[in-house]
């Protein structure tokens, strides 16, 4: 993050913005969103082809917040997640096979199965897991605050968490304890505009990066399709909560490209967004515009063609894995409820 | 052995605990001042960073306990009053249950989760309730449920010791009861029932706030000639079947004592499983002496009539001893 290089983040548009990284370092996150938005694609391939068990809550549209974030986290610093998981874990673990054999529900998957894609988790690089409750995170990325607290890790907590969850209670006692506490977290709202299957509008009041601030949280709103932006605004909220000097609050503002959940229009007896309102997000996803910035750096097509090769083929072989798995043994059904 | 007061026991137990394993963090409300005394002291022996008081956030509290606990912290989490259970009941059901399970065993949740249950002090329906059964039903928690001072101070260093999310239910208003607790550190492994007394007329099972009522009843049924087996599960989860079932093969009756309602209690359950396991050796019906499908009331007139005491525990027993020879004994 320390090669500054000038360019205009729109093409033609003044004044230019610089680079809080290497280009190479934007290239990376840029492989690490294409990693998600190539797994979610093809989830949604499989599962409208009938070859998931459960449903999936697919994080299109999203992946600048997951991977913005994640690269100022190291294995030893933890997250938790929410119910749309598989982009906070490709962001922070390289267990993509494992991820998909999870959703898959084979034995090879990341929880032997027994956990699907709302709880896809790998302990082991501080992934607290992926979470079907909507608010679960918050007080799970607070307690593991308040570990690294006490216990003077050094490690920092995220908990992310979406608009919808914004409305639970927890929030709020969370924040306080933050607060009170100095606690090394960053609680990230991804804003998605919608809580489950209702626009945020119609059910959320005022703005959630303010419910931070009367507690003494510094709290923002940040453009999470724009991967310098969050990349920025991540890496202060990391940096204050390394230093020992307590939480913050990050909204990040972004938009939901696929449903809630995936097949949602074989049950909803009506549609709550027009066609024309996702077409015209679309324009400003996150993928679309990190390889215009990238575009701008010099970047050329056979560079992103080679991105593009290597992250496809990674896909397809996690893919090709978790289809050739085996089920799990059934008495693992049995096993795990104690230590 | 000196004589030790059950929350003198509990204190002990933890602070022996904490002194061992600074891993160990103790969160809840009041618990500086610690109003029941079980966590009084501690704050000046183990300092605020270990020992913290929190604001009355039952929600974020358990779901905290779950977090610090899945990144290497051994939580303590002190609910207070059982009835709280419920306004936090969230994380307990949805993380402390389950998310070992639902991550493959990735993660250990080593929580110890207080809470003072159970009526008899005109505190009513929500200051009152046994919630025992429905932790239970979670399937993913140790629940003790200590009925002396030692088997307080022995299971909660046990607790304190394992790898699973245990509830530490005391019965409520009951921390100054005295007992027998050794000096030197021992410990009371989960799952081991107490036989504290023997007779061959019935077996009677109660449940952490029922055993002294039990004991009464073992004296007064004593003095009418009929001798009762009592044993004391310690705790429900894991519960120990086995001395269960040895009793009832000998004495062929059962009585349950339970402080919980009695629809889908633990005496429920003990029932339901003595008759699959043990029918044959079944010489009456199983009784269940529980609270009534009733909320707990206030007035102390009729709070006793609600809660079991030793009179109804002794003409449950009589009841069943009275039915020898209807049955194809």
């Amino acid at each position: 993050m320390t090669s500054a290089k000038t360019l205009s983040a729109t093409p033609g548009e003044a004044p230019p913005e610089s680079l809080p990284f290497s280009v190479d370092t934007l290239l990376d996150l840029y492989s690490r969103m294409l990693r998600i938005r190539l797994v979610e694609e093809r989830l949604a391939q499989v599962q409208s082809e009938g070859e998931l068990p459960g449903p999936v809550h697919l994080y299109i549209g999203q992946e600048a917040v997951a991977v913005g974030v994640c690269a100022h986290l190291t294995d030893t610093d933890w997250i938790a997640s929410t119910h749309r998981g598989h982009g906070h874990f490709l962001a922070k673990s390289r267990e993509t096979p494992k991820l998909v054999a999870e959703v898959y529900g084979r034995a090879t998957g990341v929880c032997g199965g027994k956990g699907g894609s709302m709880h896809v988790a790998d302990v082991s690089k501080g992934i607290l897991g992926a979470n079907g409750i909507v608010g679960g995170g918050i007080a799970l990325a607070t307690g593991a605050a308040l570990t690294a607290k006490t216990h003077g890790s050094g490690a920092v907590s995220v908990g992310f968490f979406g608009d919808g969850a914004a409305n639970q209670g927890v929030l709020m006692e969370a924040l306080n304890v933050a607060a009170l506490w100095k606690l090394p977290l960053v609680l990230v709202c991804e804003n998605n505009g919608f809580s489950e299957f209702s626009p945020s509008e119609t059910v959320t009041a005022g703005e959630i990066w303010k419910r931070g601030t009367p507690m003494g949280i510094p709290s923002r709103p940040v453009d999470g399709n724009d991967i310098v932006a969050v990349y920025r605004a991540a890496g202060e909220a990391v940096e204050r909560a390394r230093r020992g000097d307590g939480a913050s609050l990050l909204e990040m503002r972004t938009y939901r490209l696929r449903g809630h959940v995936e097949a949602e229009k074989t049950f909803l007896a009506k549609t709550y967004r027009t066609e024309e309102e996702v077409e015209a997000r679309r324009a400003q996803e996150p993928l679309l515009r990190a390889r215009s910035l990238l575009r701008d750096c010099g970047v050329n097509d056979a560079a992103f063609a080679a991105v593009e090769a290597r992250e496809g083929a990674e896909v397809d072989a996690a893919f090709e894995y978790a289809a050739a798995s085996p089920w799990p043994d059934v008495s693992t059904a049995f096993q795990d409820m104690f230590a | 052995m000196a004589k030790k007061r059950m929350v003198q026991a509990i204190n002990e137990g933890i602070a022996e605990e904490m002194q061992r394993d600074p891993r160990i963090i103790l969160f809840g409300e009041d618990v500086h001042i610690s109003p029941i005394g079980d966590t009084r002291g501690l704050i000046d022996r183990f300092g605020p960073s270990r020992v913290i008081n929190t604001p009355i956030s039952e929600t974020v509290m358990t779901g905290m306990a779950v977090g610090a606990a899945a990144t290497g912290s051994r939580v303590i989490c002190h609910l207070f009053y059982g009835n709280f259970i419920y306004t936090g009941f969230d994380a307990i059901a949805n993380q402390a249950a389950k998310l070992r399970y639902m991550l493959g065993g990735q993660v250990k949740l080593p929580i110890l989760f207080m809470a003072m249950i159970g009526g008899g002090r005109s505190v009513a329906a929500q200051h009152s309730d046994s919630m025992h059964p429905i932790l239970a039903n979670l399937g993913g928690l140790n629940i003790a449920m200590p009925a002396t001072p030692y088997d307080a101070k022995g299971m909660i260093k046990a607790a304190l010791r394992a790898d699973s999310p245990t509830f530490f239910l005391q019965a409520a208003g009951r921390g100054g009861e005295a007992g027998e607790v050794p000096e030197e550190d021992y410990i009371l492994p989960l799952g081991q029932a107490a036989e504290l007394r023997k007779g061959d007329a019935v077996t009677i099972v109660a449940i952490g706030s029922m055993v002294k009522p039990a004991l009464r009843a073992c004296d007064e049924l004593a003095k009418q000639g009929i001798g009762a087996t009592l044993i004391d599960p310690r705790t429900v989860v894991p519960m120990d079947y086995e001395t269960i079932l040895r009793s009832v093969a000998q004495t062929g009756r059962l009585v349950i004592v339970d402080e919980a309602r009695k629809t889908c209690s633990m005496a429920s359950e003990i029932a339901a499983t003595v008759v699959e396991r043990a029918f044959a050796s079944l010489k009456a019906p199983i009784r269940r002496v529980a609270v009534e499908d009733v909320a707990m009331p206030y007035s102390p007139v009729l709070e006793k009539a609600v809660l079991p005491d030793a009179a109804r525990i002794v003409a449950a027993v009589r009841d069943v001893v009275q039915v020898e020879g209807a049955t194809n004994d």
